[in-house]
C-alpha cells in the first residue's frame, strides 16, 4: 500500500494532465462545428455529472449498509463520497451556466435537467449540514435514511431529459445521440482520469475523518479519566 | 490549444474548486496531526 498509493498519485497526474491536453487540442477532439471551442466544456462538465453521479450511488450503498450492519466503516464511507460528491455536483453546476451563456445566450433556465441538479446538490448539502451539526447520537442513522431518498433523485436527474421537454441536449449514453468516436474516446478518457482522481481525494479524506473520530475518542477517554480522577480525589 | 474565455472560466472553476478542496483537507490532516501530538505530551 506505501509503494501503491504515491505509484496512483503519479499515474492520476500524468492522466489528468493527458486527459486535459487531449479535451483542449484539436489533436485530440475535433473542434465542434456549431458551438466551436466552447463546447469543450463539455469533457469535463459531463465526467464531473458522471463522478458526481457514482459517488452518490456509493454513498446509497454504504447507506443501506449502514442501515442494515451499523458498521463505522460504512458511516464514514457514505460520509467521505456524499462530500466529494457535491464538490463534483457544485462543478457541474458552475460550468453548465458557463458553457450554457454563450450557446443558449442564458446563463440558467428552471428547466426539468437544471432544477432536478440543483435540487440534488442542496439535498447532498443537507445532508452534509445534518452531519456536521447535528449533535445528536442518531445523527449517522437520520444522515443515512435522508441518503436513500437522495439517491432516488440521481436516476430522476439523468433521466428527466426522456420524460420533459427541456432545453439540455439529450444524453450521451443510452440517449439515441451520435457522438464523434474521437470525441467519445477524450469524454471517457476525462471520466477515467476524474473517477481515478475522486478515489484518490476519497481515500485521503477517509483517513482524515477516521482520524477525527480517533481524536475525538480519545478526547472522550481524557475527559473520562479527568472526571474519574477528581472522584478519587474528593472521595479519599 | 485553444482559446475562449468561457472555455477558460470553466477550466479554472473546476480546478479551483478541486485545489481550494484538497486544501482544506490537508489543513484538517495537519490540524489533526497536531492535537494528536499534544495529547501525547499530556498523556505522558
Amino acid at each position: 500500500m506505501k509503494i501503491a498509493l504515491p505509484i496512483l498519485i503519479v499515474l492520476t497526474v500524468i492522466l489528468l494532465s493527458y486527459a486535459g491536453y487531449m479535451a483542449l487540442s484539436p489533436n485530440g477532439a475535433p473542434t465542434e462545428q456549431t458551438m466551436g471551442n466552447v463546447q469543450r466544456i463539455f469533457y469535463y462538465h459531463v465526467p464531473s455529472a458522471w463522478t458526481a453521479f457514482l459517488l452518490f450511488f456509493i454513498n446509497f450503498g454504504a447507506s443501506i449498509y449502514y442501515l442494515i450492519k451499523r458498521s463505522p466503516a460504512a458511516d464514514i464511507v457514505a460520509l467521505v463520497s456524499a462530500e466529494v460528491g457535491v464538490v463534483f455536483c457544485t462543478i457541474v453546476l458552475i460550468t453548465g451556466p458557463i458553457w450554457a451563456r454563450p450557446v443558449w445566450g442564458i446563463w440558467w433556465t428552471w428547466d426539468m435537467r437544471l432544477t432536478s441538479t440543483l435540487v440534488l446538490w442542496l439535498i447532498y448539502v443537507s445532508y452534509l449540514v445534518l452531519r456536521r451539526f447535528s449533535s445528536s447520537g442518531q445523527t449517522a442513522l437520520l444522515a443515512a435514511a435522508l441518503a436513500v431518498f437522495g439517491a432516488l433523485c440521481v436516476p430522476f436527474v439523468y433521466f428527466s431529459i426522456w420524460f420533459f421537454r427541456t432545453q439540455h441536449p439529450q444524453p450521451v449514453m443510452g440517449g439515441g445521440g451520435s457522438i464523434d468516436p474521437r470525441m467519445l474516446h477524450v469524454l471517457l478518457l476525462n471520466w477515467l482520469a476524474f473517477s481515478c482522481f475522486a478515489f484518490l481525494v476519497c481515500w485521503a479524506r477517509y483517513r482524515v475523518e477516521k482520524l477525527q473520530r480517533d481524536v475525538d475518542e480519545a478526547h472522550a477517554m481524557r475527559s473520562l479519566m479527568d472526571l474519574r480522577n477528581r472522584r478519587q480525589q474528593r472521595s479519599a | 490549444m485553444t482559446s475562449n474565455p468561457y472555455l477558460f472560466a470553466a477550466y479554472a472553476a473546476t480546478w479551483i474548486i478541486h485545489v481550494g478542496y484538497l486544501s482544506i483537507i490537508l489543513s484538517r490532516y495537519a490540524r489533526l496531526k497536531r492535537e494528536i501530538e499534544e495529547l501525547k505530551n499530556n498523556s505522558a
